[in-house]
């Protein structure tokens, strides 16, 4: 199973394993990891799953969807390298992935 | 006598939330959830839409997995009725038998689908046990009456058109979404509806409507029986004040059975950001941070390939101004009271929804004539 480190904004460090399949927004919330509250459970409805990828990981968790685009262009916060966590999914290739937490998802 | 600390009486949106916002703040206190709905709590959006076109499976629908609430230390117990509140004991009575004692009691017993008596055969829309009937129903019927255009009969209505079904849509009042949405936007999604081919049929026009399936979508009532057996305050939900404590200290309530005080008067809201900022709030409270609950309502609604979310509460408005095009896929309706914002509707325009949410939460937000200036941008005011 992919490995995923998640750095809440405080520097708390979570790496846990999240099955294929699953999006790196969920493999938050399932394990509980503090800052990511993914209200619409992955519609892309509600904006508060947002996440800062790491530089490296950039390519390899690919572009953003347009609706994702528009929500992070009105996301308190968004940088380059802001995604939405429910829009990417975990696949072999994210084994090792770094996202980093923003201050607060409201 | 078993004891939780903090006992969630309903297991649903708001008790995971309570449960897993509690933990995120390093509760170490015993947490409880007594839910009388079988196996793991589900999500419900997914019931209306996703699902019942096939495009998930259950294994997508529990808010948590399994894993969770063992990892968690969170005691789920499902197919569990909590049957009534000793609130000079502190303990509450399970269908089991069981008495447990609890430290904080959180009522999160949601809400039940109104039905029309007498109507035999007709289906509703709230449960998984629901969706599976619905799912299996929807493959072989080939006629659908949807009594009821609100958000589940007008999201039920799009999943049976996409999937090929004849749909006749009844609503006794004048127009969709009467409680939920400002004239325009109603007009807009009832335009779209039309155009794929459903009948939606307003008012008390008198006809008969054959059809192989119903279903029955005309809101619903706010399970308060629990408390108001306890001789807590219940009137549409269970009373709450600013904290969303009852009149019991020991004792909350949240979610789609709570009625709580904001700026113009009692609501009482059916939503998941609703349910989820509730839970939030007590969570804050219960770990010595008391605050009062005062977050923007938003709310989504996917039909076919609209994509509708709201900002805010328009009860009340008496102008809108549109950006966008009424007769578009693309519009949002800004409903004001006099000069003040209430509320934002925004069909396919996420940006919008998104400036809303920010502009709500300030204490002067947009102007009818700035809403009105599509020059404006909404970041900028
Ligand atoms: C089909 C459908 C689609 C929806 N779509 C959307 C959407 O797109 N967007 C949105 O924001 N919201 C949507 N909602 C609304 C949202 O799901 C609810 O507002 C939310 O689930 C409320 O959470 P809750 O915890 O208050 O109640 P619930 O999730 O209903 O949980 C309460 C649970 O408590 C149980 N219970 C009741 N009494 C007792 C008792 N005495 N003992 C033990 N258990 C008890 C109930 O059976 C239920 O399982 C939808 C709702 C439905 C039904
Ligand atoms: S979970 Fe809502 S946008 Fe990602």
């Amino acid at each position: 199973m992919p490995s995923i480190t998640y750095i809440e904004h405080n520097g708390t460090k979570h790496t846990v394993d999240v099955p294929v399949g699953s999006s790196v927004m969920r493999g938050a919330v399932d394990n509980n990891i503090p800052g990511i509250d993914a209200d619409c459970g992955g519609e892309c409805a509600c904006a508060t799953c947002h996440v800062h990828v790491d530089a490296a990981w950039l390519a390899a968790t690919g572009a953003r969807t347009a609706q994702e685009e528009t929500m992070l262009s009105f996301a308190n916060g968004t940088e380059d390298d802001s995604r939405l966590s429910c829009q990417i999914d975990v696949t072999p290739a994210l084994d090792g992935l770094i996202v980093r937490m923003p201050a607060g998802q409201h | 006598m078993r004891h939780a600390d903090v006992l969630s009486a309903g297991g649903g949106q708001a008790a995971v939330q309570l449960a897993a916002s509690l933990r995120q703040g390093r509760f170490a206190g015993s947490i409880m959830i007594i839910n009388d709905e079988p196996g793991l709590p589900c999500q419900r959006p997914p019931l209306s839409k996703a699902y019942l076109l096939g495009q998930i499976d259950e294994a997508a629908l529990p808010l948590r997995p399994e894993s969770f609430f063992a990892a968690q230390s969170i005691e789920l117990l499902a197919s569990t009725r909590v049957t009534a509140i000793d609130r000079a004991a502190q303990r509450v009575a399970l269908s089991s038998g069981e008495s447990i004692g609890y430290g904080h009691l959180a009522l999160a017993t949601g809400a039940r689908n109104r039905e029309i008596p007498g109507m035999a055969g007709a289906l509703g829309l709230r449960t998984l046990a629901d969706a599976r009937v619905l799912r299996d129903a929807l493959g072989t019927a080939r006629s659908v009456a949807i009594i009821g255009a609100g958000f589940i009969g007008l999201e039920f209505a799009a999943v049976a058109a996409a999937r090929g079904l004849a749909v006749t849509v009844i609503e006794a009042a004048p127009r969709a979404l009467l409680r939920g949405v400002s004239a325009p936007m109603a007009e807009a999604l009832v335009a779209r509806h039309r155009a794929w081919g459903s009948r939606l049929l307003f008012g008390s026009a008198a006809e008969t409507v054959m059809a192989d399936l119903v279903l029955v979508a005309i809101g619903v009532i706010p399970n308060t029986e629990l408390a108001e057996a306890a001789g807590l305050a219940c009137a549409n939900g269970i009373v709450v004040d600013a904290t969303l404590l009852t009149a019991d200290p020991a004792i909350s309530a949240m979610g789609d059975c709570a009625s709580f005080p904001t700026g113009s008067g009692r609501v009482r809201l059916e939503s998941v950001q609703n349910a989820a900022d509730h839970a939030r709030c007590i969570a804050e409270r219960l770990l010595g941070r008391p605050a009062p609950y005062a977050k923007v309502p938003w709310f989504w609604s996917d039909q076919g390939a609209l994509k509708l979310q709201i900002a805010g509460l328009a009860t009340g408005h008496d102008q809108t101004v549109i950006r966008g095009d009424a007769d578009s896929d693309a519009l949002s309706v800004f409903c004001f009271a006099g000069d003040r914002l209430l509320a934002v509707e925004s069909l396919n325009r996420p940006a919008e929804h998104m400036a809303a949410r920010a502009l709500l939460a300030r204490p002067h937000g947009l102007t009818p004539a700035q809403a009105a200036d599509p020059g404006i941008d909404l970041r900028s005011v």
